[in-house]
């Protein structure tokens, strides 16, 4: 094995790890936010909204995330010749990144299967719970902050980390527009050194290593929030 | 019992000989995404172009069987040096930097390099005209080793494939690429194109080589001198000509 590479692609693979990490985290922020309200309604109603969910999540989850990548990136950018004034607008240097259109397509992914995974939380919540904040006098709102919505991610928090790790493993797929994550740099070794093998390895190592780091913040998180006994009441 | 497991083992190096000898077909690799008019695939999903018609008359002109592989053009030395191909025809340049790992016939045809850009956009050949803007390149070639030498002033996006760049420089997420003459040619030819000129020839023959050459792998010598003395022989047969004819107003060789 040859990793004489490594001293002078070292600061590249920084910068490629740096913009992952903003790939992960912009999209599971914005996915999430977007998934508690996808699952409430499918749950909670009004009908129109709980069947855009679902027409959502359906597809989202029936489709390739890179087709839908491409559809963004490429597709939308093939429409703009034909837009009056785009390249003049304010818009325009947001338009022209690979970046923006990376994260809208990692963010409407999360949104499409954590809005499934929030919905089956907000599902399993015991009624009896929810009845009994309301007989407290809560209002609407407040059970949902207070009872229904901590309860709801408690029961899908696995779930929920899964669903990170997975999303961190499909933003290699943001090379393929130009963005250059850890593994576009990896990809950049292997063509200017032509090895394949060290290239490859350091960066599934890459990944290795940020996986462990989001496992143990969720194995932190789920011992920080109280786990549910059954008791008979004091 | 022994006797018999005797007849097999002999049956069995009888026939891997025979599928050694017989294997005598050369694999040719070429990149796996369109580049006319060089290589590309026709509706009915076979392989045409000028580089396939010259692929196919060198092995004729060597009087050896051929199949065609394509592979992403980013594997493809990787592939090569991993016998997973025999010789690539896939209009790669000769260069130093490819020859540290891999070793070319002579050239077999050599085309410009040119910068390409809107009609209405001030820039030219000269690389202080890209100062801030973007330029699209595609990944490993020698266009992308130009734009990382000559263009340091402007940013540098590298595609995997030619047509991505060109879809982006038709969105206008890029202001520029640098590509091959003629491969642009096509684009430039197409509806997307029309707004589109060449801006430059550009010319370091550090970067851009003597040409382009068929790449195999450095200890198959005898392979090479086959291919050498094949692109002699439809140089001078008329074979080349009649072929590049099909497809240029132009000889390609070049000087």
């Amino acid at each position: 094995m040859d990793w004489s590479w490594l001293p002078e692609y070292g600061p590249k693979f920084i910068g490629g790890i740096w913009i992952t990490i903003q790939l992960m985290v912009y999209s599971l922020i914005m996915g999430m936010s977007l998934a508690v309200p996808i699952g409430l309604v499918q749950v909670a109603g009004p009908r129109v909204l709980s069947w855009l969910a679902l027409a959502f999540c359906t597809v989202i989850r029936g489709t390739p995330l890179l087709i839908q990548l491409w559809l963004i990136y490429y597709g939308i950018g093939s429409l703009f010749p034909y837009m009056e004034g785009i390249r003049e607008s304010w818009l325009w240097p947001i338009l022209r990144e690979a970046f923006p259109y990376a994260i809208f397509a990692f963010t409407i992914s999360v949104a499409g299967y954590a809005g499934e995974v929030m919905r089956a939380g907000f599902a399993g919540v015991p009624k009896g719970e929810l009845e009994a904040a309301r007989a407290m006098g809560m209002r609407p709102f407040t059970v949902l902050r207070r009872i229904w919505l901590p309860r709801a991610v408690q029961n899908v928090m696995p779930t929920l980390a899964n669903e990170c790790v997975f999303t961190l493993k499909s933003t290699p797929l943001a090379a393929t527009i130009t963005v250059f994550d850890v593994f576009g740099v990896g990809t950049m070794v292997r063509q200017e050194t032509y090895k394949i093998y060290e290239p490859l390895l350091f960066v599934a190592g890459i990944y290795i290593l940020m996986t462990g780091v989001i496992v143990l913040l969720f194995r932190w998180l789920e011992n920080r929030v109280p786990r549910p006994r059954v008791s008979s009441g004091a | 019992m022994k006797s018999l497991f005797k007849l097999f083992a002999i049956a069995a190096v009888a026939v891997g000989l025979g599928a050694g000898s017989a294997s005598a077909q050369i694999k040719l690799g070429l990149d796996s995404s369109p580049y006319p008019p060089f290589a590309s695939k026709d509706a009915s999903g076979k392989q045409i172009g000028w580089e396939i018609e010259i692929g196919e008359a060198l092995c004729k002109a060597m009087g050896e069987e051929c199949v065609w592989t394509p592979i992403a053009w980013d594997g493809i030395i990787p592939a090569l040096v991993a016998k997973k191909l025999d010789a690539i025809v896939a209009s790669m340049s000769i260069t130093a930097e490819r020859q540290k790992t891999i070793a070319f016939s002579d050239k077999y045809y050599n085309t410009p390099a040119v910068i390409v850009a809107a009609k209405s956009s001030s820039i030219s050949g000269d690389p202080a005209s890209v100062k801030g803007k973007t330029i699209g390149v595609q990944v490993s070639t020698t266009h992308q080793n130009y734009a990382q030498k000559h263009l340091k002033d402007a940013t540098v996006k590298t595609y995997q494939a030619f047509d991505e760049h060109n879809a982006d420089l038709f969105a206008g997420r890029i202001d520029a690429v640098v590509g091959d003459a003629i491969a642009i040619k096509a684009f430039l030819d197409s509806a997307e194109g029309k707004g589109f000129e060449v801006k430059g020839e550009l010319t370091d023959v550090d970067v851009f080589g003597p040409g382009v050459g068929v790449g195999m792998r450095k200890e198959d010598t005898a392979l090479r001198d086959k291919f050498n003395a094949a692109i002699k022989k439809i140089r001078a047969d008329g074979t080349y000509d009649a072929i590049t004819k099909k497809y240029f107003d132009f000889d390609i060789y070049g000087g």
